[in-house]
């Protein structure tokens, strides 16, 4: 039989095109991944986005099959923990990857910010990526609080007695706020349950559908890069902007790289330091929630400890809360307060270099401090810090504006 | 129909009634969902009121129960804390307990914070962000502190009638429940109709 003859009677285009003909396969593919130009110097920055996407699935699919054996019940929730850790075949090795996972999707997540803080990609026509990032990121915050409540240790009762409680700083309506929160008197059996509900249903499927957004967002207006150029200013005689690569499979198999290191550092913690020392997993959590004693030394997990130690460094209630908030919430504004012409951190004056450079300092130094103990000289430094924290936002319009920033070159430029 | 036969009062009023109409029934079955997040009425069943026997209970004695799964403090106080409690007033943010008249009875906004001045009961919750204080009834004059309750998550101090000292990040006094002395040896926590 000759090749003609086979193609008679043969559908035109085969069986892909019966799919595009009834689903935009092709050009959503084309479109967003083997026709998305990226520019050609993205460097290791530029691989927290895609190291998130990992972590997200990782957590997915391990939370699903942590469900499976986890009963959100006061009476059960610890003990069936403890059945995951110790009876269910792998379930140690399940529920580390969950509870490492966590701190890792915050480390991914900070590097994936700073990035930004970095290169300027929250800057226009960027606005609406970084705000629905920021979106992002206060679910995320939420998640991770509502997960830490399920193994109902010490810490996770008390850690969430404190943030509730937070809620009661509220004028008028906090303590109706509170007692809609817990759903009861007290963190109880009730609470538990909801946050259940809520660290598996609710807030995983805004999280999903926010990602979404925020991807969609990117692709419209394509990527950032390290020198903050617009690629698509320069395109070629066939419309492919002339510094952009398509992301796979140029860029997709360099995130692979960075996909195999970071998961060869995420298995070392997995499986030699699944609690690092107290600071992924708080040892006051190996004991069940006891609502009638306060472990002496009571801190949330290390990604929520900057914001507490400006709480703590305030000694008022309802304005602890306020500047707790406002600390969490001003990055949304950053694509407003920055007002430089230049994006990429390359070519930005010392004002802006020396500020970036105070706020990471500052950044760790409250994460420390807010471990540590609220006595003595930690209440002072967590008050200086704090002072600095909010500087470097709301004096950002000044020292931008001001700042000595050097010629943008027309094309990207590599470095080493 | 021609766009001049389009009667656009007609349509725009149309238009708002639909989404009025909706947005209203939107609110309306928000309810059920919303109340179903108040504590339910076995939790409102569960947080009845718990007796606590106090006939064997020594001078200088706390104990401590779970009411509405709070923590309460039921402390007798001897005669030296009772007499020490006026002292030192100006350090305190609110020594007569009438900055936050819920935050006690009425028949426990006195001097003592108490029915009977030697039972101190109040909620064991910080009134910051609700950990529970840790008693500490060792008088140490060097540093100022006459006995009472500390807070070990964010500093805050109280005295032995749990009222808050200045500047510390705790607002207002600890609470005192509703409670009833059913006999002279029972405290009946959670209820106080009838005889205070």
């Amino acid at each position: 039989m000759s090749r003609i003859e086979a193609e008679v009677g043969k559908p035109q285009g085969g069986f892909i095109k019966w799919i595009d003909d009834r689903f935009p396969m092709t050009s959503t593919l084309k479109y967003h991944v083997t026709e998305y130009y990226a520019s050609k110097n993205f460097n290791w920055w530029y691989v927290f986005g895609v190291l998130a996407m990992v972590v997200l699935v990782i957590q997915l699919v391990t939370g699903i099959f942590l469900t499976m054996n986890y009963k959100p019940s006061a009476a059960e929730a610890f003990a069936s923990v403890e059945y995951i850790m110790r009876d269910v075949e792998w379930g140690w090795l399940i529920r580390y990857m969950h509870s490492t996972g966590a701190s890792f999707f915050f480390i991914v997540v900070y590097l994936h910010m700073f990035r930004a803080m970095l290169y300027g990609s929250y800057k226009k026509p960027r606005e609406l990526i970084w705000l629905i990032g920021m979106l992002i990121f206060l679910v995320l915050m939420a998640e991770a609080f509502a997960g830490y409540l399920l193994p109902w240790g010490q810490m996770s009762y008390w850690g969430a007695q404190v943030i509730i409680s937070l809620f009661g700083a509220i004028p008028v309506v906090g303590d109706a706020l509170v007692e809609i929160i817990r759903g009861d008197y007290s963190i109880s059996d009730i609470t538990l349950n909801r946050f259940f509900a809520l660290h598996v249903i609710v807030l995983p499927l805004a999280l999903i559908g926010l990602i979404f957004v925020h991807i969609v967002a990117l692709h419209e207006v394509g990527s950032n890069n390290p020198d903050g150029i617009e690629i698509k200013k320069n395109k070629g005689p066939d419309g492919v902007p002339l510094d952009g690569v398509p992301f796979h499979p140029h860029h997709t198999s360099k995130d692979l790289v960075g996909i195999i290191v970071f998961l060869m550092i995420f298995s070392s913690v997995v499986f030699f330091a699944p609690d690092m020392g107290g600071y992924f997993l708080e040892h006051a959590n190996f004991e069940p929630a006891n609502p009638t004693a306060t472990p002496e030394h009571i801190a949330p997990v290390w990604y929520f400890t900057p914001y507490y130690a400006i709480l703590r460094a305030v000694p008022d209630k309802f304005w602890g809360f306020v500047l707790f908030a406002l600390a969490v919430i001003l990055p949304i504004f950053l694509p407003w307060l920055d007002r430089a012409r230049v994006r990429s951190i390359r070519y930005r004056g010392w004002m802006y270099k020396t500020a970036l450079s105070v706020f990471v300092i500052t950044f760790f130094a409250l994460l420390w401090l807010g471990l540590a103990p609220a006595e003595g000289l930690y209440v002072i430094l967590a008050r200086i810090f704090s002072v600095l924290y909010f500087a470097f936002f709301l004096l950002m319009p000044y020292y931008t504006s001001i700042d000595k920033t050097k010629p943008v070159p027309d094309r990207v430029v590599y470095h080493g | 129909m021609t766009e001049d036969d389009l009667d656009r009062n007609r349509r725009h009023f149309l238009t708002v009634a639909t989404v009025t109409t909706g947005v209203i029934g939107a609110g309306l079955v928000a309810i059920p969902f919303i109340s179903s997040l108040k504590p339910s009425a076995r939790a409102q069943a569960l947080g009845a009121p718990v007796e606590v026997p106090i006939g064997s209970m020594q001078p200088g004695e706390m104990v401590r129960v779970l009411w509405r799964g709070k923590l309460v403090f039921v402390l007798r106080r001897t005669e030296d804390m009772l007499a020490k409690l006026p002292e030192g007033l100006d350090k305190l943010r609110d020594p007569d307990s009438t900055e936050f008249p819920d935050h006690q009875p009425d028949y426990a906004a006195n001097d003592t914070r108490s029915v009977k001045p030697e039972y101190l009961v109040v909620e064991g919750s910080c009134t910051h962000l609700g950990c529970a204080p840790l008693e500490d009834f060792e008088v140490r004059p060097a540093e100022g502190w006459g006995g009472g309750f500390f807070c070990p998550c964010h500093g805050s101090k109280f005295d032995l009638a749990g009222r808050v000292y200045s500047g510390v990040p705790a607002p207002s006094n600890l609470r005192v429940p509703p409670h009833r002395f059913v006999r002279d040896d029972l405290i009946l926590i959670g209820q106080d109709t009838g005889a205070a």
